[in-house]
């Protein structure tokens, strides 16, 4: 019915526009309601598409999923790659400054033994020369005080010569035994 | 043959925009079988080598870093992959050879006809009810082969009233009736109409104080044409995807 109407149509608009009645082989109006052709066409269409079904499935398809998974494989692997060599370099890293640290620090430990070691010479060559100068002291001390001595005593001496001889001069009678007393008492007073 | 039959009237404003549709024997004119080489026949072989050349030629070095033929081959691939997983869910992946058989053929049929002087295979409804059909008939059978007769409940919208129920399940029966109907009337149409009002812009360019005008509206249309012919490949594409994720998943 839809057909006819349509082919009816079809006749009309081609009456208007001036063609001449068709001939039975070409469809009027719409090709695609000439069912004498649909047959061929399905026939020719299912032949197509189970021809592209079995490329796909067979060998298209497989093959595209496998190169995506390849892709994703060494993309993956590639950021594995690199995240390894980073922690490598990080290591590295972390090693060089740890060993200039050590450096450092064993640097620090040389000077400061070094320096005690300085020190620890200074302080024994101090208290040898102090003990040296000590000792010195204590001679010349012990000499000065020889010499004082020695020296008191022979100001005794020439106190009591003089004592004696300004006796005798003053007309006294100079005996030794009564003036060394009395010197020597004068002189610890 | 359409040519010579319309031979005789060469003066004035004639169109035929329908006569580009017409199948006819590539050899010879007799009559056609079932098995007569057409112009149908031609273009449907050449829809298969232009879909072996990009998916199996272009991707024949297996390359890690594609090349451009076998990047446009993994884009089609990821696209209607990425489109039957998002639609139908995982399970739905396992179709996913038939639904990219689909698209295949109707994305390059499409773009095929858009050479000039070719012939659109899927303006024609012989091609598109085949599509439809076997859509509709593998999904109809898949729903029941899945859920058994719990398929049925696609019909019977439980999260509706009681009362709505039996009114809703004949709606949502008529509508799933007309699926095929509308599945494959939208995309032998849109071609089709595409393809004739070019046509007879082209009609029109015979006359040349508007034939300027003509050019330009056939360059826009063929635009548009281009536009359309990859959209309804997309659109057939979603909507098969989406009938199958009705019939693996029939409880909404």
């Amino acid at each position: 019915m839809a057909t006819e109407t349509t082919q009816a149509a079809g006749d009309g608009l081609a009456d208007t526009v001036g063609v001449a009645s068709q001939d039975a082989g070409s469809a009027p109006g719409m090709p695609q309601l000439d069912f004498a052709t649909w047959g061929n066409q399905i026939f020719w269409l299912v032949l197509a598409l189970i021809a592209i079904y079995l490329v796909l499935s067979r060998v298209a398809l497989p093959r595209i999923a496998a190169v995506l998974a390849e892709r994703q494989g060494t993309i993956s692997n590639d950021i594995a790659k690199a995240e390894d060599l980073k922690r490598q370099a990080e290591a590295a890293e972390e090693a060089y400054n740890k060993a200039l640290a050590d450096a450092r620090a064993e640097a620090q430990a040389i000077s400061q033994r070094t320096r005690e070691e300085i020190k620890a010479e200074v302080a024994e060559a101090n208290k040898k020369a102090d003990a040296e100068i000590a000792a010195k002291a204590a001679e010349s001390e012990k000499a000065i005080n020889e010499i004082r001595a020695t020296a008191m005593e022979n100001v005794e001496a020439v106190a009591k010569e003089t004592a004696l001889a300004l006796v005798a001069a003053l007309g006294g009678s100079a005996d030794a035994k009564d003036v060394d007393p009395a010197v020597a008492n004068r002189m610890k007073g | 043959m359409a040519t010579e039959a319309h031979g005789g009237e060469e003066g004035g404003l004639v169109f035929h925009p329908m006569d580009q549709f017409i199948v006819q024997p590539l050899f010879g004119d007799g009559a056609i079988n079932m098995f007569t080489v057409t112009n149908a026949t031609l273009w449907l072989a050449l829809t298969v080598l232009a879909v072996i050349a990009l998916m199996v030629l272009g991707t024949g070095k297996r390359a890690i870093v594609p090349s451009r033929t076998q990047s446009i081959g993994e884009l089609a691939y990821g696209f209607v992959y990425k489109m039957v997983e998002d639609v139908t869910g995982k399970d739905g992946v396992k179709y996913f050879p038939y639904i990219m058989t689909l698209f295949m053929f109707i994305v390059f049929a499409n773009f095929l006809a858009l050479i000039p002087m070719s012939f659109s295979t899927t303006s024609h409804f012989a091609v598109t009810v085949v599509l439809a059909l076997a859509v509709f008939l593998t999904v109809t059978v898949l729903g029941f082969i899945k859920n058994g007769a719990s398929f049925l409940g696609l019909f019977w919208v439980s999260s509706a009233p009681l009362a709505l129920r039996p009114v809703l399940a004949i709606i949502e029966i008529i509508s799933y009736f007309v699926r095929p109907v509308s599945h494959s009337i939208r995309l032998a149409g849109n071609i089709m109409a595409g393809h004739a009002v070019i046509k007879v812009f082209a009609g029109f360019a015979a006359i040349a104080v508007i034939s300027p005008v003509s050019i330009l509206a056939i360059t826009a249309m063929y635009g548009l044409e281009v536009l359309v012919a990859f959209i309804q490949a997309y659109v057939f594409t979603i909507l098969t995807c989406v009938y199958l994720k009705d019939a693996l998943h029939p409880h909404h």
